[in-house]
């Protein structure tokens, strides 16, 4: 099958245009109806590594650490995102929870996991196993990470229960915060040209 | 203003998943795959209308319940209650914290009113060929799809708030099937939206140019 990848299709509304270069920090953009065509990265690989990195640890932080601490007349507790999953897997909503922990635990696992796995084995020069794989399973999860709603959730949590019990944050919640950030820098971007970066190493090695 | 042609008029497909612009086969029975991330091609996201009001039906039904159901009880020091999400939101709204009640009361009522709106518009219009503001249903679709998962603030809250107040006979915060009911909603309205192809959107404009 003939392929043409100096050519680009919008997502919305399939208009075919003729790729170019676009500088750091622009943004090309569909005439007919506007939609972004492709942005330059302001990241190359080894940036880009080195965040899904520190990812990986904010993930770790927030998900092995208590987000709330509460006191409530010399009672002590506190809650990790995975006790807030349990919550709702004990309840009468529990089928809910599945969804919880897919957007909560499973999706950026498995987005800073497959990342750095690409990544990983891209700046060492070699096409990772199970590329296609992994590349289209990123692109899929994309919709379902939703951490930024969880930290939200959790802010109107504390002050929820603020009125009528003590209140302090845990560590959980400024990793959060970090992974909130991070995974908006490293997952919430055109991936696509990976792909490209991928082929062109083929092409080299095949021409070499 | 002349715009560059689309991909059916050059005989190519774009791969939905990786962007690859591919020859576009002649259909020989079996589906044509995409030579670089394997996934299946088509023009046009398969079923796309159909699937979208089938799942948008589906989200409206499931609001009834999540809004007529409690989707928490709350016992403090024995006195127990069960809530609603517009209770809890007017709860907010008596103590004085106004901009909460409004956070909460956008991500409940405002979202989703506004998906189960714009997605039928949206599948109502594309199923008519309607050449009506394309530009703006375009960015209508983009909209929902930016502020589709905000609704499962809710959820995210009960779940935190259970997993707190957990002081067996003094306080407890439970989960109550309202809050399913909810997070079925917003799933299925995810799902409506991501069946939703917006190039149908722009099907519309080449009919009314051929009857010009």
């Amino acid at each position: 099958m003939k392929t043409y990848p100096y050519l680009i299709a919008c997502e919305h509304c399939d208009t075919v245009y003729q790729r170019f270069a676009v500088t750091s920090g622009e943004v090309a953009r569909c005439r007919r109806c506007s939609a972004v065509l492709y942005r330059a990265s302001l990241l190359d690989v080894d940036r880009w590594l080195a965040l899904t990195v520190a990812a990986a640890i904010a993930f770790v932080i927030a998900n092995a650490c208590p987000v709330i601490r509460i006191s409530f007349h010399g009672l002590h507790n506190e809650a990790t995102l995975w006790d807030a999953t349990a919550a709702l897997a004990h309840s009468p909503a529990s089928p809910i929870a599945v969804v919880a922990a897919l957007a909560i635990i499973v999706a950026p696992m498995l987005q800073i996991a497959l990342l750095g796995w690409v990544l990983g084995l891209a700046r060492a020069g070699r096409k990772a196993p199970g590329f296609a794989q992994a590349m289209r399973l990123l692109i899929q999860l994309r919709p379902w990470c939703m951490v930024e709603v969880c930290m939200l959730g959790t802010l109107v949590a504390v002050i929820k229960l603020s009125g009528f019990l003590q209140v302090l944050p845990g560590a959980g919640i400024w990793g959060m915060a970090v992974l909130m950030a991070l995974l908006g820098l490293i997952a919430n971007r055109d991936m696509r040209w990976l792909w490209e970066l991928n082929e062109q190493r083929q092409g080299n090695e095949v021409s070499r | 203003m002349k715009y560059s042609p689309r991909a059916v008029h050059l005989g190519v497909i774009a791969c939905h998943l990786c962007g690859l612009v591919c020859e576009s086969v002649p259909d020989q029975g079996e589906p044509a795959h995409c030579p670089r991330c394997r996934s299946r091609l088509h023009r046009r996201r398969p079923d796309s209308i159909a699937r979208g009001w089938a799942f948008l039906l589906a989200g409206l039904i499931a609001y009834i319940p999540a809004n007529v159901l409690p989707v928490m009880y709350s016992s403090l020091f024995g006195h127990g209650s069960e809530s609603t999400i517009l209770h809890g939101v007017v709860e907010f709204w008596a103590s004085g914290s106004f901009g909460i009640a409004l956070v909460i009361f956008i991500a409940s009522v405002g979202v989703p009113c506004t998906k189960f709106l714009v997605l039928g518009t949206l599948l109502f219009t594309a199923q008519r060929r309607s050449h009506w503001a394309m530009r703006e249903r375009a960015r209508l679709y983009r909209l929902i799809e930016l502020i589709g998962y905000w609704s499962m603030l809710d959820v995210m809250v009960v779940a935190v708030v259970a997993a707190l107040v957990k002081f067996q006979n003094l306080s407890v915060i439970e989960p109550r099937a309202g809050i399913f009911f909810f997070g079925l909603m917003v799933i299925l309205t995810l799902l409506s939206a991501m069946s939703f192809d917006p190039r149908l959107i722009w099907d519309g404009e080449q009919d009314h140019a051929s009857h010009a």
